[in-house]
Order: C-alpha cells, then sequence, then structure tokens
C-alpha cells in the first residue's frame, strides 16, 4: 500500500478526492444555505417555518463536508492547509461566526416565540454572510496568495479583491438559486409559488455574476487567461461555457413547469460546471502558482493510511446521506410549527 | 500582547467552551439509546416521555457542539499554521478519520433520530440513536488519540526541518496515556451526564410534577452514578500514576512539588510561588502523596525544579485547576453515596433536601470537566507536542490586530450562546417532559386542556417546549 502511494497518480486520486468532497459540500450546503438566503424574503411565517422544516433533518450532514474538505486538505495536501487558512484567515473566522449563528438558530428558533424574528435575522444573515466569506475566500484563491520560504507571507487583508466580492455575490446568488429549486421540489402552494419567482432573481444575478468573474478572472491573472485562450486548449474548453449557456436557458424556461425537481436539479449542474471551470482555471495547484498537488503532498504512509478510510468510508458515508434524505423525502409537512400558533 | 499569546487565549477559549457540550451530548446521547431501547423492548410510555423530553435538550445541545467544533478544525489552520506544519502527517489522518468515522455517522443519523420517530419504527429508531451515540463515542476516540499523541508522542520521528513522519500508526494511536485519558474523558461525560440528569429530576420531583418520569430518571442516573463516581476517581489515580511516568513535570506541577523527594506530603492548600520556587503559606499532609502516587511509604517523586524555570508549565494554574476536579469528584461521590444510602431507606423520593442537593451538582461535572482539561493542557506548557515542539514555535504568520478581532468576536458570540443555551434549555428542562404515560385526569393542569394535541402529536420536534409552554 506504501508502495502503491508513492506512484504519480496518487496526487491526481487525492486531487479528485478533494475535488468530489468541495463539489459535494458546494452543491449540499449550497441549498441549505440557499434557503437561508432566501428566509426573509418570504412573504409568510408560514413559508419559513416550512423553509426551515425542510433542510432541518439535513443541514448537519451538508455542512459536514466542509469539516471533511478541511481535515482532507491538513491530511493530504498539508502545504495547502498551513499556507491558506492564515492567508484567509479573516473570511474563515467570519465564515464560522455566520455559520455558528445559522447553526443554532436552527434549534432556537423554534424554541423562541417573542424574540422568532431576531432568529430569522440571525439565520438570514449567517447564510449570506457564510456564502459571501466563500466568495471572497474563491476570489482571493484566484488571485492568488503571496508566499515566503513556504508560509504565508502577506497581512490580514491581502485576501481582498475586486474578483472575491463578484464571486461573493455570485456565490449568495447561486446558493439562493439552489435553495429556491429545493423548495420549488420540496415545498407547495404558496410556498411553491414564492420559490418559482424568486428563483428568477437568483438566475439572473448568478448569470451575469458568472459571466463577470470568468471574464474579470481572465482579464486579471494572466495565466489564467492562458489556460483558457491558447489554442488547442481553447477548442477543449469551450463546451463548458455554452453547456453553462444552455443550462441557464434550460433552467429559465423549466421554473413554471410541472416538472418540479428540474430547477434544482439544472442548478447543482450550473455549479458543477462552474467548479469545472476553476479546476481548469487553477489546476495543477493547491496553492495558486505557489505549491503544486505534487508539491504538496503528505508522506505515503500518511496517504495510504487516509486513502484506505476514504476508499471504504466515504461509499458508506453517502449511502446513509443518501437515505436520510430518503426518508424525508417528498413534500415538507411542517411539523414544528403547530407548537408556536397552538 | 502579540499574536501568539492572543492565538493561544482564543484557542484556550473555543476549546474550552467547545469541550462543554461534547461532554453533555457523548452522556446523553446514550441516555437517549438507552430510552429508545427501553421504550421498543417494554413499550412503557414513561420510557417515550423520557426519550422524548431528553432528544430535546441532547439537540439543542447538539447544535452548539456541531458548530463550535467546525471552528476547532480551522483553528489549527488559521493560528497554528507551524504546527500545522509539523504534524500534518501525523495528525492529519486521525483528524479525517475522526470526520469520516463519526461527524459523518452522527449526522447522517441525527435527522432521523430527532425529527423520524414517526416516520420509522421502533427499531429503527433506536438503530438511528445508536448510531449518533456511536458516533459521538468514535469521535471522543480519535480527539484524545490525536491529544494524547501530543501528550505523550510515539511512532513517529522529526526530520532536521521538523516535520514528523509516521514510522508506526499503531504506535501513534495508541500511545502510553491514551488509554487512560480516553476512559476518563469519557466517564467524565458519563458522570457529568448522570449528575444532570439527576438534578433536573430533581427539580421536578421537588416540585412535585411528572412525578413518574422524574423518579424513572433520577433512579437510573443515581444508580449511574454510584457506579462511576467511584469508577472515575479509580481511572484518575491510573492516568495520574501515567502521567507520573511519562510527564513528571506536569505531575509535579499538580501536586505543588518543587524539590525531588524521598516520600513526599500532600499538600492540601498552598500559594505556589514560581518566583521563589516555592510553596507558600503550605498546608502539608505527610507521605501522603507518595502512597497515591507510587504505592508506597517513602516512593520518590520527580520535583518541578528538576527542569529549569523555563520549561516549567504555570504551576498556580495547574495546581488549583487540579484541586478543583478532584474536590468536585469528591463531592460527586458523596451525593452518590448520599443517594444510595436514601434509597436503602426508602426516601430517595422524599427527601426533598437530599433534591436540592441534586439539582446543585446539575453543573459540577462542567466545572470539574474544564479544570480537568487545564491541568493536563496547561501542564503541558511550554511544548505543544511534549518535549518535541514548542507552543511558541507553532504559530502562524497572522497578524496580532486580525487575532484580536476574532476573539473579542468569539467571546461575545459565545457569551451569547451560552445565554441563550441556558434560556432555551433552561426552559425546556424546566417544563420537563410531556406525560403521556399518565390517565389524563392525573397530568398537570397546563396539558389536561390540550390533551388530544398532544395525543396525536408528530414526532417530538424541538418545538414541544413551546407547544407545551403556550398551550
Amino acid at each position: 500500500m506504501t508502495e502503491l502511494m508513492q506512484a504519480d497518480h496518487v496526487p491526481l486520486l487525492f486531487a479528485a478526492v478533494a475535488v468530489f468532497c468541495v463539489t459535494v459540500y458546494v452543491l449540499a450546503d449550497g441549498l441549505d444555505l440557499g434557503v437561508g438566503i432566501l428566509f426573509l424574503a418570504a412573504p409568510r411565517d408560514q413559508d419559513r417555518d416550512v423553509m426551515m422544516a425542510s433542510i432541518e433533518p439535513v443541514w448537519d450532514g451538508n455542512e459536514t463536508w466542509l469539516v471533511m474538505g478541511g481535515t482532507l486538505l491538513f491530511a493530504a495536501f498539508p502545504a495547502g492547509y498551513y499556507v491558506l487558512l492564515p492567508a484567509f484567515y479573516l473570511p474563515i473566522m467570519f465564515m464560522l461566526f455566520a455559520l455558528i449563528f445559522r447553526g443554532v438558530a436552527f434549534g432556537f428558533r423554534l424554541q423562541a416565540t417573542r424574540y422568532r424574528p431576531a432568529w430569522d435575522a440571525a439565520f438570514f444573515a449567517g447564510s449570506v454572510l457564510a456564502t459571501f466569506c466563500q466568495g471572497l475566500i474563491l476570489g482571493g484563491l484566484i488571485n492568488g496568495v503571496p508566499v515566503e520560504n513556504g508560509m504565508f507571507a502577506g497581512g490580514p487583508f491581502s485576501f481582498l479583491s475586486l474578483l472575491g466580492v463578484m464571486c461573493g455575490v455570485g456565490l449568495v446568488g447561486g446558493y439562493g438559486l439552489i435553495g429556491a429549486g429545493w423548495l420549488i421540489w420540496k415545498g407547495q402552494g404558496p410556498t411553491q409559488v414564492f420559490a418559482r419567482e424568486i428563483a428568477h432573481a437568483a438566475l439572473i444575478l448568478t448569470a451575469v455574476m458568472m459571466l463577470l468573474v470568468s471574464l474579470w478572472s481572465a482579464w486579471s491573472v494572466p495565466d489564467v487567461a492562458e489556460r483558457w485562450f491558447s489554442l488547442p486548449n481553447l477548442l477543449w474548453l469551450a463546451p463548458v461555457p455554452l453547456v453553462a449557456l444552455a443550462v441557464v436557458v434550460s433552467i429559465w424556461r423549466g421554473i413554471w413547469t410541472a416538472r418540479e425537481g428540474q430547477t434544482f436539479v439544472l442548478s447543482l449542474v450550473l455549479f458543477a460546471l462552474g467548479l469545472i471551470g476553476l479546476v481548469v482555471s487553477l489546476w495543477p495547484y493547491v496553492v495558486p502558482r505557489q505549491v503544486t498537488v505534487w508539491d504538496g503532498l503528505a508522506d505515503p504512509q500518511s496517504l495510504a493510511f487516509v486513502g484506505i478510510g476514504v476508499a471504504v468510508i466515504i461509499p458508506i458515508v453517502l449511502a446513509y446521506q443518501v437515505h436520510a434524505y430518503w426518508v424525508f423525502r417528498g413534500k415538507t409537512v411542517d411539523h414544528g410549527g403547530y407548537g408556536g400558533e397552538a | 500582547m502579540d499574536a501568539l499569546a492572543l492565538s493561544r487565549l482564543q484557542f484556550a477559549f473555543t476549546i474550552g467552551f467547545h469541550i462543554l457540550w461534547p461532554t453533555l451530548t457523548i452522556g446523553t446521547a446514550w441516555f437517549v439509546t438507552l430510552l429508545s431501547f427501553l421504550w421498543w423492548r417494554t413499550g412503557k410510555l414513561v420510557y417515550r416521555d423520557l426519550m422524548r423530553f431528553w432528544m430535546r435538550l441532547f439537540a439543542l445541545g447538539f447544535g452548539m457542539g456541531v458548530v463550535t467544533g467546525i471552528v476547532l478544525s480551522y483553528e489549527i489552520g488559521t493560528n497554528w499554521a507551524g504546527f500545522s506544519r509539523s504534524v500534518a502527517n501525523v495528525l492529519g489522518p486521525l483528524f479525517a478519520y475522526e470526520t469520516m468515522t463519526a461527524f459523518f455517522l452522527e449526522a447522517g443519523f441525527i435527522g432521523i433520530m430527532l425529527f423520524g420517530e414517526a416516520r420509522v419504527s421502533k427499531a429503527t429508531h433506536f438503530f438511528a440513536c445508536l448510531m449518533v451515540a456511536m458516533g459521538a463515542l468514535i469521535s471522543s476516540t480519535w480527539i484524545i488519540a490525536a491529544n494524547s499523541w501530543m501528550q505523550t508522542p510515539a511512532g513517529a520521528v522529526a526530520d532536521a526541518e521538523g516535520v514528523f513522519h509516521v514510522v508506526d500508526w499503531g504506535q501513534v494511536i495508541f500511545t502510553s496515556s491514551f488509554p487512560y485519558r480516553l476512559a476518563h474523558m469519557v466517564c467524565a461525560s458519563f458522570l457529568t451526564c448522570a449528575f444532570v440528569i439527576a438534578g433536573v429530576s430533581a427539580f421536578h420531583l421537588w416540585r412535585g410534577q411528572h412525578v413518574a418520569a422524574s423518579r424513572t430518571a433520577f433512579s437510573m442516573a443515581l444508580w449511574l452514578a454510584l457506579v462511576l463516581a467511584p469508577l472515575q476517581i479509580f481511572i484518575g489515580d491510573l492516568h495520574g500514576r501515567n502521567t507520573l511516568q511519562e510527564q513528571p513535570t506536569k505531575l509535579a506541577a499538580m501536586e505543588g512539588l518543587w524539590e525531588t523527594t524521598r516520600g513526599p506530603a500532600m499538600t492540601v492548600f498552598a500559594w505556589p510561588d514560581m518566583a521563589a520556587q516555592k510553596n507558600l503559606y503550605a498546608l502539608d499532609i505527610p507521605h501522603l502523596a507518595s502512597l497515591y502516587l507510587t504505592h508506597s511509604w517513602d516512593g520518590e517523586v520527580e520535583g518541578l525544579k528538576a527542569v529549569p524555570p523555563a520549561d516549567q508549565p504555570n504551576v498556580p494554574v495547574v495546581f488549583f485547576a487540579f484541586r478543583i476536579m478532584v474536590g468536585i469528584g469528591m463531592l460527586l461521590l458523596a451525593t452518590a453515596i448520599t443517594g444510595a444510602v436514601l434509597r436503602l431507606r426508602r426516601r430517595l423520593y422524599e427527601a426533598r433536601w437530599f433534591h436540592l442537593v441534586a439539582m446543585a451538582t446539575t453543573p459540577l461535572g462542567f466545572v470539574a470537566v474544564i479544570a480537568g482539561w487545564t491541568v493536563t493542557e496547561a501542564g503541558r506548557q511550554p511544548w505543544i507536542i511534549y518535549g518535541a515542539l514548542r507552543t511558541a514555535d507553532a504559530a502562524a504568520p497572522v497578524a496580532a490586530g486580525a487575532v484580536t478581532a476574532s476573539l473579542v468576536i468569539f467571546f461575545a458570540v459565545y457569551n451569547l450562546l451560552l445565554l441563550a443555551f441556558v434560556w432555551f434549555a433552561g426552559r425546556v428542562a424546566l417544563t420537563g417532559p410531556t406525560d403521556t404515560s399518565l390517565r389524563v385526569s392525573e397530568r398537570p393542569g397546563l396539558e389536561r386542556t390540550s390533551v388530544d394535541l398532544f395525543a396525536t402529536t408528530p414526532p417530538p420536534s424541538l418545538a414541544h417546549g413551546t407547544g407545551q409552554a403556550k398551550a
């Protein structure tokens, strides 16, 4: 096993696992962060009860992928972990504060009567801030971080960039779109109508910001432009934006149709395409243009140990997470709300 | 203060705050699992009432544990990049396994446990509870393996650049202090929960409400306490003797022992003066420490002065934290024995003064856990990896201003959270379980009016607390 871990394909394998974890995180937590982003826009308290009830049994499992991403980075690409985390100190901290508020709001909102609007606001603000911080981190990552002697060598605000702000806004729109798709699928009646209406706004914001971020990063980061616009790369990569465009059009046309799961599924596809674009732009770096997946790799004996776990346990994890979604399948019926209204 | 001191303060604060919730939820998860099992096998409604009640309190604590735990998994990188760089090969896989085998297990079944009771069979619900409880236990196993490696490192060697490489995973995970530390922590969680359950039940017995459920829970909790309180002291003794072997300086700080001595006295109280390297105002009992440390009248115990002052931990902190922990352990043992005596005399449910005592013990386990972790973590200083890496060399290249900002916000946010938790959990706890096991006429007035509502209750969501309060 240890010998196996010295082969050339190992970094690719672990990079694939890391990308997989990030993808699952973004798609899964995207839906419950998205519901949070739409939370205050919903017209009635009953809508909010249903919205929260629809994600209550699964949000914790979704968020665990964030921990998985962090620990896997630590275990497989330590250089990425100890360079990038100090580099994004402030946005990571504020993301954590935001996740704290929205996490406890699940429990406390249902307990609260007089201060329920305050917990509603905490859930909304926490979801938006956490998402925006993830965008700031993403933008900072594309721009690259200063490194000296293998350690982060910038200031507390060197993560900040226009690109990051654009990514943040785009991610708020994108998660909002996934959340709206989820609510079209899981909600009914007025809640579903609300979700369909807001899905338009979310889609416009997402599509515009995806375009802006793509153009801006190609214009401001020469390596990204080189990757996409040199021949023959351009021919190979052209399908990614073209398919994305087709997906945007289908989402737009499908929002009011009877196929209630369509918006949700297509918005996940749109996100997956965005992530593919990101990987294309950044490959093969863990720390862009500083540390490659080959340089940043952990010891073979450590990778072998983690690799066994990933190969055996992650499929089981996926199976029972799907099972948890299955137990709560169908339209969400709000059990929790009666206590407050009785 | 510099970024290092601020990072230490922040990590101590955030991990100290976090440890409260696993302490609460490891024990209560197993209590709920037991109740789910009893409800499944016996069909007695009193077990379902208790299960739903403790599930609500568990859920609130679990949420706190999740959100404060995520913070830690990122702080190790954001604030301790030097440490991460040094130990990623060793601790990275342990943390990855914790996430894969524990966090996902908990997260995958918590929804079914808390919200799925009406959607799945009793057996499946029990299984979901069991998986969550197992997840909590597995999580503590991995994290304590990691902590024990930092205390008594083995199975890995550092290269010239200070980066550790694993030689033997068995030695990395099963270090010499690991079994004692794990047993001591898990037992602490169960013991703390026993007194939380006893305290909450005692409140209802004292008020004369929810009597059937509260008697059952009170009795179960005190049986548990009677077994665990002496067991914990026994494990603690073993753990201490391991520390004497592996980390003599820490043990000397716990005992306030400066000189290497044959047949050392037990210092009941003193003010350890680090500048003078001696105790002020000491109250000693001759040879007693020798008896419980070396199990002989005049065994030799190494003192603090065996290492230079720069390599000593902050002695007063370790010394007093240790006394707080042991003092609480003795108090809990006395409470458990008193309960057993009252049970023998068949006065357990009537002795109102004892119900007040039980209520007073509710928070003590948490205080002891914080004190115990203070002993072991502060006692390890100035090392972050004992004897191998100094805390001062482990920090990240972050600006002091940024850490100050995050520390201030953590302090404000966590205090607010604690307040909210005490408010909401307190209200749930004081409202008490729903007595579906009683006939309608026997239920407290509040519930009698809304009996139909409760008879057709869908699964016990968190909303029940308000339902009862307002109905």
